[in-house]
């Protein structure tokens, strides 16, 4: 019967997701310490491509600002990895991100389309720009050196985050704001005139996505060590967000999931003896995946299981 | 008091007057029209309402208030609502999602989720569009696109609608459909603004009509009234016509 | 003093020449085309790697591979564009949705274009030494491949804007930049004018790839950051606006100049203090509508 059917197949979706989840935080005791490495790096991709999603994927402001935040995060691990705890410093990271991109949002979301992300993204390169000339010129230690933390720490910090970012990108994307989002995403103008106060939901929107990136830079400082403007601040953890929420689709939750996993699980295979290789594939990918995938890879996957449009 | 005052509301882009010193006010429970030649400056007028365009010289009081220089969105939760020339739904949004949006943010009053979804029903039902509420916006024929933008408008429960050529587009069954929607409206106690060009709606739908030119009103009065002044006829339907026999 | 302030002035005009090429090059690609083509920067290094390989293994001159090398990269583009740019535009539902899907294949381009040329030529900095004897102008002294570069830019800058202005292609393009719609109506073949002004930007890049090599080492990465210079010019300069990329690539340039004599790492802070200034006053650009 109908009824039952439903029910089993949802158990059968939660007890899945309850087992990969066990899994994860299992991990460590049963795998070898590459491997949680590399979760690591795939777990750190995925929090962007996730958070990015939030407030990018139903609004359609597509940020190049994900270096920047995530660079403030690494910065303050930096600076304040020393003197307090871990889980303060991560929480701080992710707090300082917060109020960056509160600024940003308030000067600058009215700018919209292509001024956003050339804003954006020239924001982020100001950062690092502006930080290397300071190290260089002014203090003279381009640099820092960023105190060490077990490898088991870091991932399960890292998974912790991830869980975080996932639990509170579904309830923003069930609740009334992502009702807003993505009436602001499709007639900006006329979702002002229902009553929507678009400035408030962007701005806190974008904050709440730097937030975790930036929180995530600052556990992930601890496992690079050393850090400078131009590790922290590189503009390839601002396009590949982007990247992988479009691979993977941004219409669900899903799509950066699957997006990121990929991209990142290919990077970690390729990027030590092939790296143009991998970044070559990535830009022939992601065109194929403009010109026949509009909804990412996850949307066709949706599509091929329901055997037809919507 | 009237539910909407503008005093010398004026509006320049650039060198150019869009709205030159325009006075106007709407008592509640009318329907009042705005018409005129395109380029009058009939939208511009929405928009400044609205608050979507600021003011460049003159006032507009809502129920008595000040409301140039707000927000639109405050506007809105005031109890100013708005359809669009070009209709601007949320095209990749269900039916039923566009006008719950505007069900649970436009109010003054915080809306439970239950609550504005009882109500969506409701205002679907009263455009009649609730068979269609898992349609996408987009997909709509033009005519249920104006009346699902006329549900949304009604979701954020204003005491002021504002029309903007709701009718355009319309075959004439659809425009008396239209006609009878705006009736219904009425009936409700909402006070209605509507620009059209539709002659024969405004005629026989509203209670007054304001006439606007080159951004100048130069008429205003009851629609028979105003048919027949020679300055509108001479502007608006050529020399030798009467609105009357159109 | 006078000769620094000549300096200055000369070393600005030189710069702001390459400046005002590659946005006129962008300006072209976005005024009309609409997209914003973030790989530009990559047709630039493609045309001067390809004038370095010329150089140093067939000894062929800059100057002649700026004949080689231009009109190559306009075919280039042109293809490019009525393949995949028009592809897309025909597929997507709004001007918007257009301008997201092109910026992002634009970026596929990018990684593409920028790894085959890091495979061919592997990441290290390149260069060679043409026209390097000194040049003395009242005083300045600079190496004849710079005043060279700056005579071809403002000569290719120069003609092009008569090419616009006073032949009928060109008056095509700008009808088409203002407005698509009515130049399809009075007979501009809109499809393959989109085509042309794209492939007219890639002609830009494929001028200033030469001169760029004449002047400085080159690597397989250095496109992102002319993209990104070409990009603050077109909106200092007022989006779609000729005229205006001319006006500021030779202003950025000068400026640029003015702030490297005081401390040279700061010049690309400088451009982006001023494009996130412009930005958020007055993003029209200076000479914009």
């Amino acid at each position: 019967m109908e009824g039952f059917n439903v029910i089993t197949k949802k158990h059968f979706i939660v007890g899945g997701i309850f087992l990969i989840l066990i899994l994860l935080f299992l991990m460590p005791f049963y795998a070898k310490p590459y491997l949680v490495i590399s979760l690591t790096n795939i777990l750190m991709y995925i929090i962007l491509t996730v958070s990015w999603v939030i407030f990018s994927g139903p609004t359609h402001y597509i940020s190049l600002a994900s270096a920047a935040f995530f660079g403030v995060g690494i910065y303050t691990s930096a600076l304040l990895g020393k003197t307090l705890p871990l889980t303060v410093v991560v929480v701080t990271g992710g707090f300082a991100s917060f109020i960056l991109a509160f600024f940003i949002g308030l000067l600058t979301l009215r700018l919209r389309g292509m001024y956003f992300i050339i804003f954006t993204f020239s924001i982020s390169e100001l950062i690092r720009h502006s930080l290397l000339w300071w190290e260089t010129n002014v203090t003279g230690t381009v640099g820092r050196w960023v105190v060490m933390v077990s490898h088991n720490t870091v991932y399960y910090i890292i998974l912790t985050i991830f869980m975080i970012t996932f639990i509170i990108a579904y309830i923003i994307r069930r609740s009334r704001v992502g009702l807003a989002l993505r009436c602001i995403g499709e007639q900006e103008e006329a979702a002002i005139h229902i009553g929507i106060n678009s400035t408030l939901i962007k701005t806190f929107t974008f904050a709440i996505s730097a937030l975790f990136m930036g929180s995530t830079g600052a556990i992930m400082a601890t496992r690079w060590t050393y850090i400078d403007p131009r590790i922290a601040f590189d503009p390839h953890l601002s396009f590949m967000p982007v990247l992988m929420a479009i691979f993977g689709g941004t219409i669900h939750l899903y799509g950066p999931l699957l997006g990121a996993t990929i991209f990142a699980y290919l990077e970690e295979i390729l990027t030590t003896k092939f790296p143009y290789y991998y970044m070559l594939l990535f830009g022939a990918i992601l065109i194929v995946v403009i010109l026949f995938l509009p909804h990412g890879l996850f949307g066709m996957i949706q599509k091929r299981l329901k055997g037809g449009p919507k | 008091m009237p539910i909407l005052e503008g005093k010398k509301v004026t509006k320049y882009f650039g060198g150019l007057a869009a709205l030159y010193q325009v006075d106007f006010d709407i008592n509640p429970g009318e329907v009042v029209g705005l018409i005129g030649p395109n380029g009058a400056g009939k939208t511009t007028l929405f928009n400044l309402i609205s608050g979507f365009l600021p003011i460049t010289a003159g006032e507009i009081r809502y129920k008595g208030k000040k409301i140039n220089g707000l927000n639109p969105n405050q506007i809105c939760r005031q109890g100013v609502a708005r359809t669009f020339q070009s209709t601007k739904l949320f095209a990749g949004m269900t039916v039923f999602e566009n006008v719950l949006a505007a069900s649970l943010f436009g109010s003054k009053r915080t809306v439970s989720i239950p609550e504005a979804e009882s109500e969506t029903l409701e205002l679907l039902e009263f455009v009649d569009l609730l068979s269609l509420r898992t349609m996408l916006a987009k997909d709509l024929p033009i005519a249920y696109q104006k009346r699902l933008e006329v549900a949304r408008a009604l979701a954020t429960k204003p005491d002021l609608l504002m029309l903007d050529e709701v009718m355009a587009g319309l075959n004439p069954v659809e425009v008396v459909e239209a006609m009878g929607l705006v009736a219904k409206i009425r009936d409700r106690g909402i006070t209605i603004f509507m620009i059209e060009h539709v002659m024969k709606a405004i005629m026989e739908v509203c209670d007054r009509i304001i006439v606007l030119h080159h951004g100048n009103k130069i008429a205003e009065g009851k629609p028979e009234d105003v048919a027949n002044s020679p300055k509108v006829i001479e502007i608006y339907l050529g020399e030798q016509t009467h609105a009357r026999s159109q | 003093m006078f000769e620094t302030i000549l300096n200055i002035i000369i070393a600005g005009l030189i710069m702001g020449g390459i400046y005002a090429l590659i946005a006129v090059g962008l300006s072209l690609q976005y005024g009309v085309g609409r997209v914003l083509n973030i790989s530009h920067g990559e047709f630039i290094m493609i045309g001067a790697f390809a004038t370095w390989s010329l150089y140093t293994l067939l000894g062929i001159s800059p100057l002649l591979s700026l004949i080689i090398c231009g009109p190559f990269l306009f075919f280039l583009g042109f293809i490019i564009h009525r393949t995949l740019f028009q592809y897309l535009r025909g597929k997507s539902e709004s001007m918007g949705a257009f301008a997201d899907s092109s910026l992002l294949a634009s970026f596929g381009l990018l990684f593409i274009i920028q790894n085959i040329a890091l495979l061919i030529w592997k990441a290290d900095l390149r260069g060679y030494s043409y026209l390097n004897s000194p040049v003395n102008i009242l005083g300045a002294i600079f190496t004849a491949n710079r005043i060279v570069a700056l005579f071809f830019a403002v000569i290719i800058s120069l003609v092009f804007y008569l090419f616009l202005s006073h032949t009928r292609m060109g008056k095509a393009i700008r009808a088409s930049a203002e407005d698509p719609m009515i130049a399809q109506v009075m007979g501009v073949n809109i499809h393959r004018m989109l085509a042309i002004c794209f492939g007219l930007g890639a002609l830009m890049a494929g001028f200033a790839g030469p001169l760029i090599s004449m002047m400085y080492e080159i690597q397989p990465t250095m496109g992102i950051e002319y993209t990104i210079i070409a990009i603050i010019v077109v909106v200092l300069g007022g989006l779609g606006s000729i005229t205006g990329s001319l006006i500021g690539g030779f202003s950025l340039g000068l400026i640029g100049s003015i702030v490297t004599y005081f401390n040279p790492g700061l010049s690309l802070i400088a451009y982006y203090v001023i494009f996130i200034l412009l930005l958020l006053i007055r993003p029209t650009g200076i000479l914009g509508k």
